[in-house]
């Protein structure tokens, strides 16, 4: 079944606790290669039907409007998943 | 005088506030989230707790429950809805009230008796108040911090749109020690504070007089009541 991705990161000039407590986790266990760690999210939005420019404008209406909020957060990305396997791979 | 209190899957302070509502002297009326009946209240509180289990993002769900859509529409023209701690958070999940509520920026959920300002005792939830009178009620979240791009904050500042200030430490990293705002008519206020938590001799903060004894969430509830009568 085709499968839109939804991805949804805090804004560049937001703290993020949620980041910097594993970033200061990578700095306890000495990978002090990574500077820094920001969590977003990834949306999976499952189909019935096939994928038209329709379907994907109204995913990109819901990522806007519900799946993320624009005070706080950012859309980086709203595409069709090409693998029906979706989070399976390694 | 009726003051309905929606109980959201994951509500948590629903019955408080009732009580809240009570002892200042109103009628509670207990809403349901998934209805589209404002049942004839005069006024909303929308509870704490953890609606949805905070899922997507604190408040957004519920903020698209049926129930918000009669909720929006009322608050739009005029009545009063006071949101309280994940009250607050459906009420910027809602657009109602500007910004938003992020995670801490210690990280940490936080409960301790907050001294806070009122900032403008003129809205219908804050009537009974003086401005930059102090005040002690509960705060318990982990989910407070309030932020706004710098525009919007300027704004909110520029129009005594802060309703309530964090006063001796700032517990959560929020802009301006910004604790609750109202909108600029004054009949939607939100805050994360529990003022419900402060309206009962017994069961509410320390006071230098007695242990538990603060009441001073009550006139939150009993402003409404007045705003009502004056409104009618």
């Amino acid at each position: 079944m085709p499968t839109i991705v939804v991805e949804v990161m805090p804004k560049a000039e937001l703290l993020d606790p949620a980041g910097k407590a594993v970033a200061g986790a990578l700095g306890r266990l000495g990978k002090s290669e990574f500077s820094a760690v920001r969590i977003g999210k990834r949306f999976e939005l499952t189909l019935d039907g096939e994928v038209s420019e329709a379907i994907l404008a109204e995913a990109r209406d819901l990522a806007a409007d519900m799946l993320s909020n624009s005070v706080i957060e950012d859309v980086v990305r709203v595409y069709v998943l090409e693998s029906a396997t979706s989070g399976a791979s390694a | 005088m009726k003051i309905g209190v929606v109980t959201f899957p994951g509500s948590l302070d629903d019955r408080d506030a009732q009580r809240a509502v009570r002892r200042a002297g109103g009628e509670a009326v207990a809403l349901w989230h998934g209805d589209h009946d404002l049942q004839g209240v005069d006024a909303i509180v929308l509870p704490g707790g953890f609606s949805y289990g905070d899922y997507l993002r604190c408040g957004a769900i519920a903020a698209r429950s049926p129930i918000m859509s009669e909720i929006i529409a009322a608050a739009n023209a005029g009545m009063p809805v006071l949101g309280i701690c994940n009250g607050f958070q459906i009420l910027v999940e809602a657009h109602l009230l500007p910004g938003g509520l992020i995670r801490n920026d210690h990280g940490d959920f936080v409960c301790r008796d907050q001294r806070l300002r009122v900032e403008n005792a003129s809205t219908a939830w804050t009537s009974q108040f003086d401005v930059g009178q102090e005040i002690t009620i509960p705060l318990k979240n982990a989910e407070g911090g309030f932020i706004v791009d710098a525009e919007t904050l300027k704004q909110i500042e520029g129009e005594g749109l802060v309703a309530f200030r964090y006063l001796d430490v700032n517990p959560n990293g929020s802009l301006d020690d910004i604790a609750g705002l109202t909108n600029a008519r004054g009949n939607v206020v939100g805050l994360m504070p529990h003022p419900e938590h402060a309206s009962e001799p017994g069961f509410g903060p320390d006071t230098p007089d007695a242990m538990r004894s603060g009441t001073d969430g009550l006139a939150f509830f009993t402003s409404v009541l007045e705003s009502a009568l004056t409104r009618v």
